[in-house]
């Protein structure tokens, strides 16, 4: 396939927090399916959208499916940039520990088990952001 | 240029796919290449030909599906979004024992990996949704 | 690389509008459709925070939402640029990426 030879950057920003909508599910099932592509593919959440992440979610209540692992399983499709917003975090009252702890597996390494979670500004992330080749936001 | 589109959401509810319509519109006046326009989330629903407006309003599927014949637009459905919302052709509604299809002409349903070759081949990719 | 934004919600309904100004790049362009045309009329809470970031971005605000919704272009914020569908086009073509604030 001639697109093989293509790699973008893409990157999915994520602003919703999960179940009240269907957004962060279908955002994540185009982010498999990229990484799938071989592109370059980054996750940023922010706004209500770090709620995603959320350890400890039980949906049993609401007969819905929780889907909250699937993100643990993003190192395994080589998806190891993870871009959380600070300010989004610190408004809402939640720190770094709240969140799932996202890994990826270095071969160069052995193996070692890396985070794939940057903590970054919204300066930071607005320069991050401005380097996409494509951004999607759900 | 060549133009991916993605729209999210669904017809009249929101103003996603008017807005969409119009710039895909605009694009084609001026001469740019519309490589691709591929529904997801609630945006598969404006696939389905058994929706039926008021007279004095806007078909957009419709509209969707004569841009589509007129310009050669390739118009996409995400199946996995569509088989949740109940938008099928021939083939889907056969494989899931269903006794209709709903999905206009024009519209083909295919699967994800088409946005992502949208956004691979296209110079740009502009989303339209909630 | 210089990014285009687009917003459509209203800064009154909820974040997008906010959230988009404060992760922009320095120079990177604004375009404000649907309902969030309503953050670049003047006299509304959000007035002074649109008018201190046209120092750093390009606004632009699609002027058959504005008329739709019966706003009266007199009454957009200087230095904000009105334009059409055509333009829109433009724009997209114009910078190097887009980016929705859905």
């Amino acid at each position: 396939m001639s697109e093989d030879a293509i790699i973008k950057k893409f990157m999915y920003v994520n602003r919703k927090s999960p179940y009240g909508t269907i957004y962060a599910l279908e955002s994540l099932e185009v982010v498999l399916i990229t990484a799938a592509f071989d592109q370059e593919v980054s996750l940023t959440f922010t706004d209500d959208g770090v709620y995603q992440l959320m350890k400890d979610q039980k949906t049993d209540g609401i007969g819905m499916k929780n889907f909250s692992s699937t993100y643990a399983a993003l190192g395994d499709y080589e998806i190891k940039k993870i871009f959380i917003d600070k300010e989004s975090l610190e408004e809402r009252g939640l720190v770094l520990s709240d969140l799932q702890e996202l890994v990826w597996e270095d071969e160069d390494e052995d193996y070692a088990e890396k985070s794939s979670i940057n903590l970054v500004s919204r300066a930071d992330l607005s320069k991050i952001m401005n380097e996409q080749d494509i951004v999607m936001s759900f | 240029m060549k133009l991916g589109i993605l729209i999210n959401e669904g017809p009249y509810q929101h103003q996603a796919s008017d807005t969409a319509l119009q710039y895909v519109k605009a694009a084609i006046e001026k001469g740019h290449e519309i490589y691709r326009v591929f529904f997801y989330n609630d945006g598969v629903n404006n696939a389905t030909r058994l929706a039926t407006p008021p007279q004095d309003d806007r078909n957009i599927t419709k509209e969707w599906s004569a841009l589509a014949k007129n310009h050669g637009i390739d118009l996409v459905v995400c199946v996995a979004a569509a088989q949740r919302r109940g938008i099928l052709d021939k083939g889907e509604a056969e494989r899931n024992g269903k006794d209709s299809d709903n999905i206009e002409e024009g519209f083909r349903i295919s699967g994800l990996g088409q946005l992502v070759e949208a956004g691979i081949q296209s110079d740009r990719l502009i989303t339209f949704g909630d | 690389m210089n990014m285009l934004h687009t917003v459509n919600k209203s800064p009154f309904e909820n974040s997008s509008v906010t959230s988009c100004i404060s992760m922009c790049a320095k120079d990177n362009s604004i375009l404000f459709i649907e309902d969030a045309v309503i953050s670049v009329m003047k006299a509304t809470k959000f007035t002074e925070m649109i008018e201190s970031s046209l120092k750093d971005f390009n606004m632009y605000a699609l002027k058959p939402d504005l008329e739709a919704r019966g706003l009266s272009l007199d009454n957009v914020i200087e230095g904000v640029k009105i334009v059409g569908y055509e333009e829109f086009v433009d724009l997209t073509t114009e910078h190097d990426s887009v980016q929705s604030w859905l």
